[in-house]
């Protein structure tokens, strides 16, 4: 069983146990278009919450990546190196790092995939 | 144009052996040279006969588009006409025969010249000084935060590592504080476009180097806080830059250096009318309030009490060298025939025509095209894309369109505040006839994105090339024949 989480800045987390799979929204990935680069931390890196933990660049823009809750990356993921566009084909499959959640009580800030709709939709217009 | 003569480069024309000139066998001795310089492969040249050299690179450069070749609202960017005189001045012997490095005494024409255009650069701008030396925008802002910093630094004050700069600003600001070794602050815009005063303010302490500002803005709004940000970045110990690249529409209206701002920079090749696109070359002159004049690098142009002039290629407080000699010269007399030719009054009409034909273009097609922040604007405005967004014609296919027309597109996709933003800067040299013209293509492709939208999106059908895959081309480069015959 797996529950997702968002920050406004367009960031999942998809948490199954003490693991949390991070990635971008399908919203994001639209907008930014084809993407070309993914700028990844290394296994065993520490991530916090609300902080970068990398780069994602697209045909249109380069923006920063944000970590929704702290911890340490136990897997990157790999396939993007290569072809980074798989976050286009699917974003919520593609995730982009793995992390070790250190704090899950951080979850409870985070927005509820309603709450991130609303979001999305007030970005809209 | 000859889509087929596009597509070839000229070793499509090779063959072996053939060749454009025969020379003579040489009744001098050819020299020994060491046999482990000697190459051991043939290099791999084109060969290729000379009418076929001549024609192959004539063909290609008529594929050129430019301020020349037709009308160019690429937002952010000044592309006004780069009047003939300029290059004239530039290309007279006098100037563009001398060297560097030869004696002062030898060329005190040109040193006049760089120590006067430094003069009305000062004037324009409000400041004190500039020195002309960098050789392009960017390059002018990592000078000027590096004044910034040797200014820190000759106080005493180490403690300050950081930059604000605003979310809507170029992305050479944040780079340049990054290059700088600054860490980069983002400071928030308001619904308007303009600088959040309060959210400013929250970030300014004693760890603030400076705040880099541009206005009028990325989307060409005046920000009209700017003594009220003046006062707290200076209460803060920080010192405030003007990014100039949006100088034009201030010329003959108001000056940075009276606003507060304590350092900035001017694109030459934008406001100043001097050639730019595909690559330059550009100048970046930076300019400093009172006060700030002993950090600006080396060398510089001083006029001694005798009123000749002489390079000074050292000072102690200067931050050091940042070209190596005195910058693109040739730029620098382009900017100045400018100047000289406008005078005071021509200048003068420079800001209010730029701002009143961008105002003109926006009026005309905001019925049809999504202004997300109302004017009146500045030089330039951005549009988010058509208001009818139901045909799934996109900003891309707009500017795609416009090339069908004859015209360049205007900045897409930035600023990053909107998501179709679609950026257009007329300048003050087009005329209304001109501005009729693009304002009549754009609402065409208006009325073709409703009627027949594949028309718009599968633009452009009459350009040598069509569609490039620029995801393909961003990750996987062809950039040399080899690697395209090996594919």
């Amino acid at each position: 069983m797996s529950k997702t989480y968002f920050l406004k800045s367009h960031e999942y987390a998809r948490v199954e146990g003490n693991i949390a799979y991070i990635g971008i929204s399908k919203f994001a990935a639209e907008q930014l278009g084809n993407v070309v680069y993914v700028d990844m931390p290394e296994v065993d890196d520490k991530v916090e919450a609300g902080e970068e933990f990398g780069a994602i660049e697209s045909v249109k823009a380069a923006s920063d990546l944000f970590s929704p809750v702290s911890g340490v990356v136990v897997e990157v993921n790999e396939d993007l190196v290569d072809n980074p566009r798989l976050i286009n084909e699917d974003p919520e499959t593609n995730w982009i790092i793995k992390v070790e959640m250190s704090d899950p009580a951080q979850l409870d800030d985070l927005l509820s995939p309603e709450a991130y709709a609303e979001v999305c939709a007030a970005e809209k217009h | 144009m000859n889509r087929q003569l596009y597509e070839k480069l000229i070793f499509d024309y090779s063959r072996p052996g053939r060749r454009g000139f025969y020379f003579a066998e040489g009744d001098a001795p050819m020299p020994q040279l060491p046999e482990n310089l000697l190459r051991q492969t043939p290099a791999e040249l084109p060969e290729v006969d000379e009418p076929t050299v001549v024609r192959h690179y004539n063909n290609q450069s008529t594929n050129n588009f430019g301020v020349d070749t037709g009308f160019y609202p690429l937002g952010s960017c000044t592309m006004k006409y780069n009047p003939k005189v300029n290059d004239l001045l530039a290309s007279d012997p006098g100037f563009a025969a001398i060297h560097p490095k030869q004696p002062a005494a030898t060329m005190q024409g040109a040193l006049q010249l760089y120590y006067e255009l430094q003069q009305s650069l000062s004037e324009i701008g409000g400041m004190s000084e500039f020195t002309l030396n960098p050789y392009a925008g960017a390059h002018g802002e990592l000078t000027g935060l590096m004044v910034i910093h040797a200014y820190h630094d000759h106080r005493g004050d180490s403690a300050r590592t950081k930059v604000l700069v605003p979310d809507s600003a170029h992305g050479t600001n944040p780079a340049s504080a990054a290059v700088c070794g600054y860490e980069v602050v983002e400071v928030k815009s308001l619904a308007d476009g303009t600088v959040d005063v309060d959210d400013l303010r929250s970030k300014l302490d004693n760890t603030v180097a400076a705040m880099m500002m541009t206005n009028p803005n990325t989307v060409g709004m005046f920000e009209k806080h700017i003594p009220e940000i003046a006062e707290a970045v200076h209460a803060a110990g920080a010192l405030l830059y003007y990014d100039g690249a949006n100088l034009n529409p201030m010329l003959g209206v108001a000056r940075p250096g009276d606003m507060g701002f304590d350092v900035m920079h001017i694109n030459l090749h934008k406001t100043f009318s001097t050639p730019h696109g595909g690559g330059g070359p550009g100048a970046g002159p930076v300019g400093v309030r009172a006060g700030l004049e002993q950090f600006l690098p080396s060398p510089r142009v001083v006029k001694l009490a005798d009123g000749s002039f002489s390079v000074d290629q050292h000072s102690a407080t200067a931050l050091g060298r940042i070209s190596s000699n005195l910058g693109n010269y040739g730029v620098l007399i382009r900017a100045w025939a400018y100047i000289l030719t406008m005078g005071c009054d021509g200048l003068a009409h420079v800001g209010p025509l730029a701002t009143l034909n961008a105002n003109y273009v926006m009026h005309r097609l905001k019925g049809l095209y999504l202004l997300p922040i109302p004017g009146p604007c500045k030089h330039e405005f951005v549009f988010d894309g058509l208001i009818d967004k139901s045909t799934g014609v996109t900003t891309l296919n707009v500017a795609k369109r416009l090339l069908d027309m004859g015209f360049h597109a205007p900045t897409i996709y930035f600023p990053l505040l909107f998501h179709e933003s679609l950026m257009i800067e007329p300048t003050e040299t087009e005329s209304l006839d001109t501005l009729d013209t693009f304002c009549e293509a754009m609402r065409q492709i208006a009325r073709e994105a409703a009627e027949s939208p594949e028309v718009v999106k599968e633009a452009p059908h009459l350009t040598p090339a069509v569609r490039p895959d620029d995801t393909e081309a961003a990750l996987h480069p062809i950039v040399t024949y080899k690697e395209l015959c090996n594919k």
